[in-house]
């Protein structure tokens, strides 16, 4: 394969989101492969791979199945001695935490970084799960950067730290990091790692003889990952005379909204800024015997907070986010902003204009699209719930999840990737005659093929709807893995009677027909599938604008 | 020196490409710059707001404190009126006039108007009038670039060369006619600073 060697500007400032900032280091890193399933608020970072990808030829990258293919995959590029990055929401990693957690006992030899972007605050997502936590679970190092130069810089490192510790490294990223841009610098590229294929099969076959000696192996190098967190440029500490007694931790981000406040404060606090885990135990311990008092603030769960805490009383008291009366100065949920921090410093709210000034305000809740073909199939679930009222209906993840706001109504249930067959199915089960499972054609891709064959195993008294808009729309329109005409093959394949699966097209003339159709498959007791397709109107657009682009070129060239 | 901006509109209206001219348009300017964007599900029709930090010295958090935004910037009159609780007491508000109706509810277009003019810094702008005048009825938020442009610490050929730069592959009309997009709001948001 040819490859063109990648020059980086070493020399340019260049404007870059967090999730451009790990694409960039990870290519500078010398990766051979880059998986990842798209989700808000990741893409961005595969979106870039695939993009320079295309146009060095130097790495592969593609989007994958779902985030447990792509750790797969991840691995076997470093089981061959490459170095491969994964990317996802934190969502992801609980698909992938399989292969995640026991990767850490293999014998990586290429470095394998995962990145995974937490979404404090819910802004896309369906819960706000600390990535931290994981990576603790593992027994691995985790890196959490504060803006986007550590972005990069972090994610750099986390290649070095992966083949020296044998573990997967998290870069843990949050929404704002990721959907920040700001200036970065980007550093000389380091070359790939040769591709030798030689893996010692007693480090990756993880029969219990092997995963006991890889197991104890694994603890044994702990005090390694402690001394070098210990150690490491990312984890700082200033302790000073004046601090009033004030001490002050902060992880990732939370750094920001502290130095945006600081220059408020009378007196500066000692403070101990954590971007490395496990936990710098010993520098917890200088910053505790100089202070007083603690302040942590950290995004998402208070993982420092509780590990600091303990069950026995600590010598010092401790504001945070959980603990007795007077010591919550934060709430539990929810990011943090300048705001909250700001009042957790004790410092008086900045003036504003009254926001009551606005008056009352409606509230602008995002939407299904203009000509959305998403619209029709509700159109007739909502026709089909008006004339049944016993219709249960579970729903799924993707932009067809704003069926369930008016004027729709459509869905009962949105609870993860895939849950909608494996829901509508238990419903059946406990004896619900009317069940519904409606699924996009990525996410049915990503998480639902194996809860169909349960159904299929048990010809399950359900109907399966799969809007098949023809790409992965919420995230931006990405291509799925496999193309619509692939769709009927699978369903069918999977041993669904070819008489109770359909394929329709979505148009608003044919609303009636299609709901017809459901009502008609509903009554039949047993499993059928409704596959409605019709090309998502954005990506549909954009496909337009593309090859009118493309027209307008060749044209020139004549 | 400091400026901080929240950008307001509905998703799909231009939020993020307002954004992104100003943030380069700074960076040309030499000043420090922090952008934060949304992606995702609030796309999709719903309220958009991004942050925009401008500064001469380092600037730490991502997003915009309450009480710390000099402008708000918006592409719609019901948004603009969202995020007053970012502004701070000498802020201003400048938006766009016409309304963006995709929700049952929208309040009587008359009454928005007349709560942002009671604001002491409230500012309508006539965008889609003045993008239309200018060639182009999709250069609503090139207008609303120039009407702030008198309150940003950016020279006006800054941003003039970003808009160049950035429409520069969509041809030369396309270039003119933001251009005076630019022009015509940035006569529109100097008038009223007189």
């Amino acid at each position: 394969m040819a490859e063109s060697t990648l020059t980086p500007d070493t020399t340019a400032l260049q404007m870059l989101l967090g999730d451009e900032a790990v694409a960039f280091a990870a290519i500078d890193a010398g990766i051979a492969a880059a998986y990842a399933y798209p989700g808000t608020p990741s893409t961005e970072i595969t979106e870039c791979l695939l993009a320079e990808a295309e146009r060095s030829g130097a790495f592969h990258a593609n989007w994958c199945a779902n985030e447990k293919t792509a750790m797969e995959a991840a691995l076997g590029v470093s089981m061959v001695g490459g170095r491969a990055i994964v990317s996802m929401k934190h969502v992801g990693l609980n698909v992938a935490a399989d292969p995640f957690m026991n990767a850490a006992l293999t014998g990586l030899r290429g470095g394998v970084v995962v990145a995974v972007a937490d979404d404090p605050g819910m802004h896309s997502s369906q819960n706000e799960q600390d990535s931290r936590v994981y990576a603790e679970f593992a027994r691995t190092l985790c890196l959490e950067p504060g803006d986007q130069q550590e972005a990069y810089a972090m994610t750099r490192e986390a290649f070095e730290l992966s083949e020296r510790f044998q573990v997967p490294v998290v870069v843990r990223l949050v929404t704002r990091l990721c959907h920040g841009r700001a200036p970065v610098l980007r550093e000389p590229p380091r070359a790939k790692n040769p591709i030798d294929g030689a893996p010692d099969p007693r480090s990756w076959i993880l029969l219990p003889a092997n995963a006991r000696r890889l197991w104890r192996g694994l603890l044994d190098r702990q005090p390694a990952l402690a001394d070098y967190s210990e150690h490491c440029g990312f984890n700082t500490l200033v302790l000073r005379g004046d601090d009033g007694g004030l001490g002050i931790i902060t992880t990732g981000a939370g750094r920001n909204h502290y130095l945006e406040n600081l220059p408020d404060l009378e007196r500066a606090p000692s403070h101990l800024h954590i971007g490395a885990y496990p936990l710098p135990k010993a520098m917890i311990r200088r910053l505790c015997a100089h202070v007083e008092r603690l302040l942590i603030l950290e995004e998402g769960y208070p993982v420092v907070e509780r590990a600091l805490r303990g069950v026995l009383q600590s010598p010092l008291p401790i504001f945070g986010k959980e603990g007795g009366p007077g010591e919550c100065v934060l709430p539990l949920d929810g990011e943090l902003t300048p705001g909250t921090v700001r009042k957790a410093l004790g410092l008086p709210p900045r003036p504003t204009v009254d926001p009551k000034q606005a008056g009352a305000l409606p509230t602008r809740p995002p939407q299904l699209c203009e000509g959305c073909p998403h619209r029709d199939a509700y159109a007739a679930i909502s026709e089909l719930r008006e004339e049944l009222h016993d219709v249960v209906v579970a729903g799924d993840i993707g932009c067809y999840t704003l069926g369930a706001l008016p004027p729709y109504r459509g869905i009962d249930s949105c609870v993860c990737m895939g849950a909608s067959i494996g829901m509508a199915k238990g419903a059946a089960d406990a004896g619900h005659q009317r069940v519904l499972a409606v699924i996009g054609d990525s996410t049915f891709l990503h998480s639902g093929v194996t809860p169909l064959m349960d159904a299929v195993s048990a010809d399950t008294n359900m109907t399966l709807l799969i809007l098949d808009n023809q790409t992965v729309a919420m995230t931006g329109t990405q291509p799925t893995v496999l193309s619509d005409a692939r769709l009927g093959p699978v369903i069918t394949g999977l041993g669904v009677p070819p008489e109770h699966c359909h394929v329709v097209h979505a148009h608003p003339k044919h609303r009636h027909e299609f709901a017809e159709l459901v009502k008609r498959e509903v009554a039949h007791q047993g499993l059928s599938v409704i596959v409605v397709q019709r090309e998502c109107i954005v990506a549909a657009r954009r496909h337009k604008e593309e090859r009118r682009q493309q027209a307008h070129g060749e044209e020139a060239n004549r | 020196m400091k400026t901080d901006i929240v950008l307001a509109g509905v998703g799909g209206q231009g939020v993020l490409s307002m954004a992104a001219i100003i943030a380069a348009a700074a960076l040309r300017e030499g000043l420090q710059v922090k952008q934060g964007e949304v992606h995702g599900m609030s796309q999709r029709g719903g309220a958009v707001q991004a942050g925009l930090r401008l500064g001469d010295a380092p600037i730490h958090s991502d997003v915009v404190p309450e009480g710390g935004a000099q402008l708000i910037l918006s592409l719609e009159p019901v948004e603009a009126l969202r995020y007053l609780a970012w502004l701070a007491p000498d802020g201003v508000v400048m938006t766009a006039a016409e309304p963006f109706e995709n929700i049952p509810d929208y309040p009587p277009l008359e009454d928005i108007h007349a709560r942002i003019r009671a604001l002491n810094g409230g500012h309508l702008i006539e965008a889609a009038r003045l993008a239309k005048q200018a060639g182009s009825p999709r250069a609503t938020n090139i207008v609303m670039v120039g009407a702030a442009a008198p309150y940003l610490p950016i020279d006006a050929a800054h941003l003039e060369a970003e808009i160049r730069e950035r429409f520069r592959s969509k041809g030369a009309d396309v270039v003119e006619h933001c251009l005076r997009a630019f022009a015509l709001g940035r006569e529109a948001g100097a008038c009223i600073e007189a």
